[in-house]
């Protein structure tokens, strides 16, 4: 008998219900037809539900579905009906955070494909198989992110935290006038911060212009 | 950081389609993947490229054979590159590809160099990717390194060698065993997530072993476990301890403390985990649901739908078992109807349904009557079969419930949720008499207007047969013509199949019917044109008040007796000759089910055509089947069917269980046999059945089964014969016996030769309950009154020590195998007394009224008045015997 906590699938899929990611672990689905048509089930059930703040929950198939959205993306995590739905909710917002931090709160269906390498390796870092690996945000994106090249001299730090650190330096050196916040709204701010470890030079030149 | 995989343009016109994928073509990647065999490798390009193909691959896009194991070769070049950030995408596509054992070869040496590495992260994913893609032989290469992963200082290495152990297991059991003591020591290790997976690897490898699992259990809940995930874990573990050892021990429950102390740790999800374990517990008293319930009553309140919907959802369960339990949770629940999240609305609706007693049913329903309007279809299906087991509950409720089901007929709906409510009606008036009249005029209403042929037919059908039985049959003869001027052709024929019934049954009414009969000889259509041309012929009399002959009415009525299945297959098969069809001809042993079916068990068919109150349907099966046999055919009519009972335990070669037919003067015993093993076929499988302990029982017939192949339910019986009039109980042994033959699993033939063999089943016993049937009244109160107190009969019993009041009640009335009347099986906690109503019939159909009355003293000794009513003295003395010696 199985009695381990298991995740049968997590999705992210658009506002139109297109899939972004998704990622299988279990043989209820075994075609991509069949795949297709539960995740077409899953948003039309839930496309009208408010599930902006909280995550939300439904039954679809004899399945547990956990939800959440954000902007034009909606976020799934599908257990069976034995499941206990409040270890689906956390496996849901490890995700949901997770892409969050990746995407730099900028989460939307746009970035979401262009970093789509990143959300893979989320959903990767998150659920091996169906056992739940790891639903502490921080961490899965510490894991996705200590891969990439540029976290390449963090490696103490998590990306998170190496953002954070990077954050705390840039307010206090710069003038009064580019605060961190305004600083954030600045159009080239996600092209400097894709270049965190030279941040401090970045910033001043930002300064400057 | 991954950068765009396409550049920007500067100007962001065509926003709202912008995609980096866009226009992307598998042809053209599988280009661009050349770029894996380039000398100078560029790790930035080469992960793009490996992110398009996995785009692709998760777009539902498939590569074939040598597509995937073109990209496979050159991805496996990429292990060159030191780049992070591409080993990492390299490792992701390689468990995607999931590539064959013989290409495996090739990464082999590079993946167990990483598993070698200085970088945690290689060395973590390395183990995921290899234990993915490898084989048996490889993995006692590899299983040294793996053992040291599982006691590694990283946690990372560490999960990812138990993960891929716990995958491992299932493949190559004999391998990942050998890992126990590492296993062990991981369960000891600080990080939580190390812990939780080494206690489900460890649980797996130890599952067959009760005593390890429980010391296991023992011991760590006396220690810390760190993780809310293993703590859930470690609840299921005791959980399945405490099932297993329910049949051994007595006295308090182990681990009971356990999980009671687990619904005041800090994770929500350990909490509701505990809570739900405790109201699973087989036979859990009300002390022990008390905290669990308490719990999740607080749930009900929070601000997360995901612990609303847990709590309500467990609590719906709970319902149904201990109704009286949840009572105290009925003010929240009723809050939740109007819950945003309409699955939990539902959830509370129905729960409420469930524990709410007769007198609160008519506010509960103007309640949800508002909240119908505004639920998807799916939603009210779920109330409609709520309220239907509510009426069943309450007979005296009838009135409003069924209002309440007509009313929402007439309201807007798809097929399935208006066939929910057609069967809910249909199921009432057959439940219960007083309903019928006006039930069935609410469905003559409902098809003046429904746009279901399927729905129309079947209520057609339906009055046909229950509308002739009532006091003023003409009154449906407008609302069935009606569909004859009105309707399609399927409609109209079925109108007419109606109207002939009603024609054949009810003498005064036949010349009204000749007359409209006559006018849809001129239909249409054929099938509406033959059928009232064979009905006119049929039902004979041209026209006037004579009865019905008795031929008339078996072919109007009766049964074909044949599976339907069945005849259509003959059908289909005879060939246009001079020779008539010949009904005979058709098998009428019943096929087992097709596959397919039973692999859905969720799925449960609902219906006119198929009652979903099961009993009566499987009672009619039964005696279908059972009159088909010859031997059996003189044995009278069948008095009860006993659910089936397992002679095996599961997962054995062979499945045997066995239904105990009872009838006046004999009882068949019915084997359902199971073959599962693939390779075998058995012939001439009988059971022996040995009766020496079993004293008024005579083996007087025995049906074989001729072949019993894999996976093909087959039935064989043994008939005996007993006193007429005696509940005669008894065990029996029983041994299975056949020729057993190998199958070639290839071809599926069998050889000729067989083997003999036997193989012992369990014992079985015939007891009184067996003799009963269980039979609700609909006004308990009324029955009891109108049998009067001459035909009763009373006296006292000592039912000894008891857990409690419940433990004994449910005792009494599964001794006598009788129907709990408005649910006073349900013991209210920690009462000192209780009352509880049985009804039922007893063999030679003979209604038996019962009446419990119980009261535990503080020796926790219960006594239990008996007064029996039922106008057959003789059972009314058995119903005592049974229990001063049961």
């Amino acid at each position: 008998m199985e009695l381990c906590p298991c995740v049968k699938n997590i999705l992210l899929l658009d506002f139109e219900g297109k899939r972004v990611a998704s990622k299988y672990f279990c043989d209820d689905w075994p075609t991509n037809g069949a795949k297709e048509a539960f995740e077409k089930a899953v948003f039309n059930k839930t496309q009208k539900t408010n599930a902006r703040s909280e995550v939300e929950v439904t039954m679809l198939e004899n399945n547990i579905v956990v939800y959440k959205f954000v902007q034009d993306l909606h976020f799934f995590v599908t257990g069976g009906e034995e499941e206990n739905e409040v270890i689906l909710a956390t496996v849901l917002q490890g995700f949901f955070d997770a892409v969050g931090l990746l995407l730099r709160d900028n989460v939307e269906k746009r970035e979401a494909l262009e970093y789509l390498d990143l959300i893979l390796l989320c959903i990767d870092e998150i659920v091996d198989g169906g056992i739940i690996l790891e639903t502490d945000a921080n961490v899965i994106v510490g894991k996705v992110a200590s891969h990439s090249t540029v976290a390449e001299g963090l490696s103490e730090q998590t990306f998170s935290q190496a953002l954070a650190t990077a954050r705390e330096h840039l307010a206090s050196n710069l003038s009064p006038i580019y605060k961190l916040a305004q600083l954030e709204r600045h159009p080239d701010y996600k092209d400097l911060a894709m270049k965190l470890p030279n941040l401090h030079v970045v910033a001043i030149a930002v300064g400057r212009c | 950081m991954a950068q765009p995989l396409v550049k920007k343009d500067d100007d962001h016109d065509d926003e709202a389609e912008y995609s980096p994928f866009l226009g992307i073509e598998k042809g053209a990647v599988l280009q661009e993947a050349r770029v894996f065999n380039d000398p100078q490798l560029d790790p930035r390009r080469c992960s793009q490229v490996i992110t398009k193909l996995l785009y692709l691959l998760n777009q539902g896009d498939s590569f074939t054979k040598t597509e995937a194991t073109e990209v496979f070769f050159s991805v496996t070049k990429l292990f060159q590159s030191k780049d992070f950030g591409l080993r990492r995408m390299v490792y992701l596509i390689i468990k995607e590809l999931s590539p064959s054992a013989d290409e495996v070869i090739i990464v082999t040496s590079s993946l167990m160099k990483d598993m070698n590495s200085k970088t945690d992260m290689y060395r973590a994913n390395a183990i995921r990717v290899l234990c993915r893609i490898t084989d048996g032989t490889l993995l006692t290469q590899i299983e040294r390194y793996l053992k040291q992963a599982i006691v590694d200082k990283n946690p990372v290495v560490a999960s990812a060698a138990l993960v891929s152990g716990i995958h491992l297991l299932q493949t190559n059991p004999e391998i990942v065993k050998r890992w126990s003591n590492e296993v062990q020591e991981a369960v000891q290790s600080r990080a939580a997530l190390v812990q939780f997976h080494a206690l489900a690897l460890l649980q797996q490898i130890r599952q067959n072993d009760r005593l390890a699992v429980s010391k296991l259990v023992t011991s760590l809940t006396r220690g810390t476990v760190r993780s809310p995930l293993a703590q859930c874990l470690l609840i299921r573990y005791a959980t399945q301890v405490i099932r297993e050892s329910a049949n051994t021990q007595t006295g308090d429950r182990p681990f009971y403390d356990f999980l009671e102390s687990c619904l005041r740790h800090k994770a929500e999800m350990v909490i509701f985990e505990a809570a739900r374990a405790i109201t699973e517990l087989s036979g859990v008293t009300n002390r022990e649901l008390t905290p669990a319930i308490t719990v999740l009553q607080l749930f009900l309140s929070s601000s997360k739908p995901v612990l609303r919907f847990a709590a309500v959802r467990t609590l719906n369960k709970v319902a149904m078992t201990h109704p009286m339990a949840v009572t105290n949770c009925n003010i929240d629940m009723e809050s939740l109807i109007s819950d945003q999240n309409r699955s939990i609305a539902t959830l509370a609706i129905t729960t409420l349904l469930k524990t709410g007693n007769e007198s609160s049913v008519d506010r509960l329903m103007k309640q949800i009557t508002n909240f119908m309007s505004d639920i998807a279809d799916e939603f009210k299906i779920v109330v409609v079969e709520a309220i239907r087991s509510l009426c069943l509950k309450f007979p005296l409720k009838y009135r409003s419930l069924m209002n309440f089901l007509s009313n929402i007929l007439r309201e807007e709906g798809g097929f399935e949720y208006k066939k929910a409510i057609v069967d809910s009606i249909v199921i009432l008036i057959r439940d219960i008499p007083e309903a019928k009249e006006s039930g069935l005029l609410h469905l003559c209403e409902f098809i003046e207007d429904c746009e279901f042929t399927y729905l129309s037919t079947q209520i057609l059908h339906f009055l046909g047969i229950e509308g002739p039985k009532t006091t003023d049959p003409s009154k449906y003869i407008r609302y069935i013509y009606n569909r004859v001027h009105l309707e399609n052709a399927t409609v109209r024929a079925a109108a007419v199949s109606t109207l002939a019934k009603f024609g054949a049954m009810v003498d005064a009414l036949k010349p009204r019917i000749f007359v409209l009969l006559r006018r849809c000889i001129f239909d249409s259509d054929d099938e509406v044109r033959d059928r009232t041309t064979l009905y006119l012929s049929t039902l004979g009399g041209d026209g006037e008040v004579v009865e019905t002959d008795g031929d008339t009415k078996t072919f109007l009525f009766g049964d074909l007796d044949i599976p339907l299945v069945n005849l259509e297959t003959s059908l289909k098969n005879y060939e246009p000759s001079e020779e008539p069809f010949d009904i005979d001809s058709v098998p009428k042993e019943v096929k087992s089910q097709p596959l397919a079916e039973k692999k859905a068990p969720g799925k449960k068919p609902t219906g006119l055509g198929a009652p979903p109150a099961g009993p009566p349907s499987t009672a009619d099966a039964y005696e279908r089947l059972l009159s088909s046999i010859p031997e059996f055919s003189d044995f009278g009519k069948l008095f009860k069917s006993s659910a089936p009972v397992e002679l095996t335990e599961a997962e054995t070669e062979y499945a045997v269980n066995v239904v105990k037919h009872i009838f006046d003067r004999h009882v068949v015993f019915q084997y359902n046999c199971t073959n599962t093993i693939p390779e075998q076929l058995l012939e001439n499988v009988s059971v022996i059945v040995d009766s020496s302990e079993a004293d008024n029982f005579a083996e007087v017939a025995s049906k074989p089964l001729r072949s019993l192949p894999y996976d093909t339910p087959g039935q064989t019986f043994v008939a005996f014969e007993k006193p007429e009039g005696i509940t005669a109980v008894g065990k029996f042994s029983n041994t299975l016996r056949f020729i057993v033959k190998e199958v070639d699993p290839t071809t599926g033939e069998a050889e000729d030769d067989g083997v003999e063999d036997e193989y012992q089943l369990e014992d079985l016993e015939v007891v009184a309950a067996d003799y009963m049937m269980k039979v609700g009244v609909s006004n308990f109160r009324n029955a009891w009154e109108s049998m009067g107190d001459d035909f009763e009969h009373v006296d006292e019993y000592g039912l000894g020590p008891r857990e409690n009041l419940a433990e004994a009640v449910i005792a009494v009335i599964n001794l006598l195998g009788m129907q709990p009347c408005e649910g006073t099986e349900v013991v209210a906690t920690n009462s000192r007394s209780h009352t509880c109503l049985l009804s039922g019939v007893f063999l030679g159909n003979v209604s038996v009224l019962v009446r419990l009355q119980f009261g535990i003293h503080g020796s926790r000794d219960v006594a239990m008045k008996l007064a029996v009513r039922s106008e057959d003295e003789a059972v009314r003395d058995t119903i005592h015997e049974i229990v001063s010696s049961g």
